[in-house]
């Protein structure tokens, strides 16, 4: 017993080196926040279109398939940097892209697809950033991966990158969609 | 000239004060109650809620359009008549524990909330051992204590202290 409590220190001292450690990780991000959706039901949809004859955004448009869900704005310039790589998201792995414009004037939102293209399979208004707010949402872009029961499992705050799509996104897509 | 110079800045100020209050619905702009005894509850409300993009300000203090958009909506629930605990839910539901300046006590949190007083309790422990050890050492180790004098030392002492005996 008592040479056990001589060991303490040393069992402290071990678990102290882990702890910092595992601190210093270089591939630790100490900014990066868990979020509370995964696990969850998405939070409800029902965004006006950003044509004026086009459908809603709503959550029945998200219903029996794995999807992705990426909010953007025409304010935001890594948005613009990850662009081209949703084209070949929803390409490469047969998802569908779900848009959302979050705090962007619809005119505005209309210019950049226009002049970027469309890789959404639709697109919906966040104008006021309500549905933002339901999403936890900590700034553009954030992508999220729902499975088919609309459930969150993935979310990126932060652009996508091609190392991140083929080694992280494009297994768990695959994984979900079987 | 000074004068010149002091009707371009009143121009510039009256200017500026009217593009700040151009956009009233910018959801990135503070919209206060009109109640200035709700706005101070909201007000103190906010110090306890911290800004996600900006991780040790609390959203009362933040600049960032996030802490903007989540003030606003903090009002407009005050507004709508919410409790500060159901507008605390509406928050952890979205943002998660994390958002709470001060994070509740419960079973994940145990550790952060009782362990320095679980250190303090285990060094104490270790104190109080080795002092047990020490007094017990000292009372049983007699090696260290000179042993009790005889009777003829004590006399032989007494005769050395009055010089009658020489060593």
């Amino acid at each position: 017993m008592r040479r056990l409590l001589y060991a303490l220190p040393i069992l402290l001292l071990v678990l102290f080196g882990w702890l910092a450690w595992r601190g210093l990780a270089p591939d630790r991000n100490p900014s990066a926040l868990p979020s509370a959706l995964i696990g969850q039901p998405v939070p409800p949809l029902d965004l006006p279109p950003l044509e004026a004859n086009g459908a809603k955004l709503a959550s029945a448009d998200l219903a029996g398939h794995v999807t992705v869900i990426n909010f953007f704005a025409s304010w935001c310039l890594p948005c613009k940097a990850e662009h081209p790589l949703l084209f070949a998201l929803g390409k490469d792995y047969g998802v569908p892209v779900y848009g959302i414009a979050f705090k962007d004037r619809p005119g505005d939102t209309a210019k950049y697809i226009q002049e970027m293209g469309s890789p959404y399979a639709k697109i919906g208004l966040d104008e006021s950033g309500r549905t933002g707010l339901d999403f936890g949402l900590m700034g553009v872009p954030e992508t999220f991966i729902l499975d088919k029961n609309g459930i969150v499992r993935y979310r990126l705050p932060m652009p996508l990158d091609p190392d991140r799509i083929r080694n992280e996104i494009g297994p768990l897509l695959k994984s979900l969609q079987q | 000239m000074m004068t010149v110079l002091r009707w371009v800045a009143v121009l510039a100020l009256v200017i500026g004060a009217q593009l700040a209050q151009a956009d009233v619905t910018d959801p990135t702009r503070d919209h206060p109650l009109p109640d200035p005894a709700m706005e101070a509850q909201a007000r103190a409300f906010m110090r306890d809620i911290r800004c996600v993009v900006c991780q040790s300000q609390s959203i009362d203090e933040s600049d960032a359009e996030i802490a903007a958009q989540l003030r606003n909506a903090i009002r407009e629930q005050m507004a709508a008549g919410k409790s500060s605990d159901e507008i605390r839910d509406f928050l952890v539901a979205r943002y998660g524990d994390f958002v709470l300046l001060k994070p509740p006590f419960k079973a994940s949190t145990l550790l952060l909330w009782a362990g320095p007083f679980i250190l303090v309790a285990i060094g104490l422990g270790f104190i109080l051992l080795q002092r047990r050890q020490k007094s017990a050492g000292a009372a049983g180790n007699a090696g260290l204590t000179p042993p009790e004098l005889s009777e003829s030392e004590r006399n032989r002492v007494q005769r050395l202290l009055r010089g009658e005996d020489t060593p």
